[in-house]
């Protein structure tokens, strides 16, 4: 589980919660958009060490299995998994 | 603990931070130690200010915002009430964890902090240090470390940059006999891990201090927080260290420091520093950890 994107991602006025409480985990936006270079894993290099998925600082990188899977809908590709992959198998493009 | 025994949930998730931004790693591991059922308080800062956007609310558990100086006395009353309601439910596994930035916690929050610490309330206290007031746009903190540029403390053919030491939280903390304070960096994640993992099985009051450098206010490239983050304690600029049972220990030694020079030269708010700024800032380091090193063990 993670927060997730929602349906609903306009509130009227009048839906403004009145005290400050609010679901959990409630999305409405992806960051895509702030990405200027893409991480690619090459999977043939990648020893599943899981130092990305440690260090994303946007907890896009899961490990299914040995291999990271990224979400490019919330990656705003800053390139620190790059940067720490000891067998350099990211590459930003 | 090693990845694979880390939760596979993430609680820190689609937040605005800027990209490569080292506190929001910070508060994205810690919570994966703590799980859900822990509950997150942030004052005025970065993490606040990026985590809650209505509608867009990236804590996957419950979290708070609290006001500016009062991260320490909320998590005292957000224990005081999950331990009431635990009880009625029947579980145990609740923790009342708050991430402060360096100005919401040496200065503005350090009489709240104090206070807590004093009474012993159950609750982990995390100071993500980026080292300026940087949601407002760089301000110098009583953490912002000699020499460093800050919209406050500008570098003039005078005067370069900030003229105080950093304030040392650490062993202010510890001071108060606190039951564990600790000190980390996001650039050696898995020890940052252990701590909070080590203090959340901890009764009484908590302090982890962890390095998480700006990209926006250090002048470094985005890609670059991890690597500048485990420079810092590769120098000796900073120390990873435990304080418990009233016992200082260092938790990393390093037989020969890098290069304290090259850490500095590679980052924009430290480019206007002189050869002799440098030596001053070698020397403090290298008296530090004298003592230190004569000290504790
Ligand atoms: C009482 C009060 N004073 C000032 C502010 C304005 N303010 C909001 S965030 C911030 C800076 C916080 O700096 P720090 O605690 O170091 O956290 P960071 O932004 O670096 O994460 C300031 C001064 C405020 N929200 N409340």
């Amino acid at each position: 589980m993670k927060p997730y994107i929602r349906e609903k991602s306009t509130f009227t006025f009048d839906e403004i919660p009145e005290d400050t409480c609010f679901e959990a985990g409630y999305l409405v936006t992806v960051n895509a958009g702030w990405r200027s270079v893409t991480p690619y894993v090459d999977t043939e290099k990648c020893i599943g060490c899981s130092q990305c998925y440690l260090y994303c600082p946007d907890g896009v990188i899961s490990m299914e299995g040995k291999t990271p899977v990224l979400d490019y809908d919330f990656c705003k590709g800053c390139g620190i998994c790059s940067k720490i992959c000891p067998r350099h198998a990211i590459e930003m493009r | 603990m090693n990845a694979s025994a880390l939760d596979k949930n993430e609680y820190f998730y689609g937040h605005k931070a800027c990209a490569g931004c080292g506190g929001s790693l910070a508060v994205r591991a810690a919570l994966k130690v703590l799980g859900e059922r822990a509950v997150a308080v942030l004052p005025a800062g970065c993490m606040s200010a990026v985590g809650f956007n209505f509608p867009q609310l990236c804590f996957g558990n419950n979290a708070i915002i609290s006001m500016f100086a009062g991260t320490a006395s909320m998590l005292t009353g957000v224990e005081a009430g999950l331990r009431r309601y635990a009880r009625r439910k029947g579980y145990k596994d609740f923790h009342a964890v708050g991430f402060a930035g360096d100005g919401g916690t040496a200065d503005i929050g350090i009489q709240a902090l104090s206070g807590a610490i004093d009474r012993g309330d159950d609750i982990l206290y995390i100071c993500y240090d980026n080292e300026a007031y940087m949601n407002t746009g760089i301000q110098k903190s009583g953490l912002t470390p000699y020499g460093a540029r800050t919209t406050t403390t500008p570098a003039g053919a005078n005067i370069h940059g900030n003229i105080r030491p950093k304030k040392n939280m650490f062993e202010i903390v510890a001071a108060h006999d606190i039951p564990y304070a600790a000190t980390a960096t996001v650039g050696y994640i898995n020890d940052f891990i252990n701590k909070v993992e080590k203090a959340s099985k901890i009764r009484g009051t908590k302090y982890i201090h962890v390095i998480a450098p700006c990209p926006t206010g250090w002048g470094i490239p985005v890609s670059d927080t991890v690597e500048v983050a485990r420079e810092i304690a590769d120098c000796g600029l900073w120390y990873l260290a435990e304080y418990e049972n009233g016992e200082y220990r260092l938790t990393r030694d390093p037989k020969e420091f890098t290069s304290a020079e090259a850490y500095l030269r590679r980052q924009g708010r430290f480019k206007h520093l002189t050869d002799e700024d440098i030596a001053t800032i070698i020397d403090s380091r290298d008296r530090k950890w004298e003592r230190i090193r004569k000290e504790w063990k």
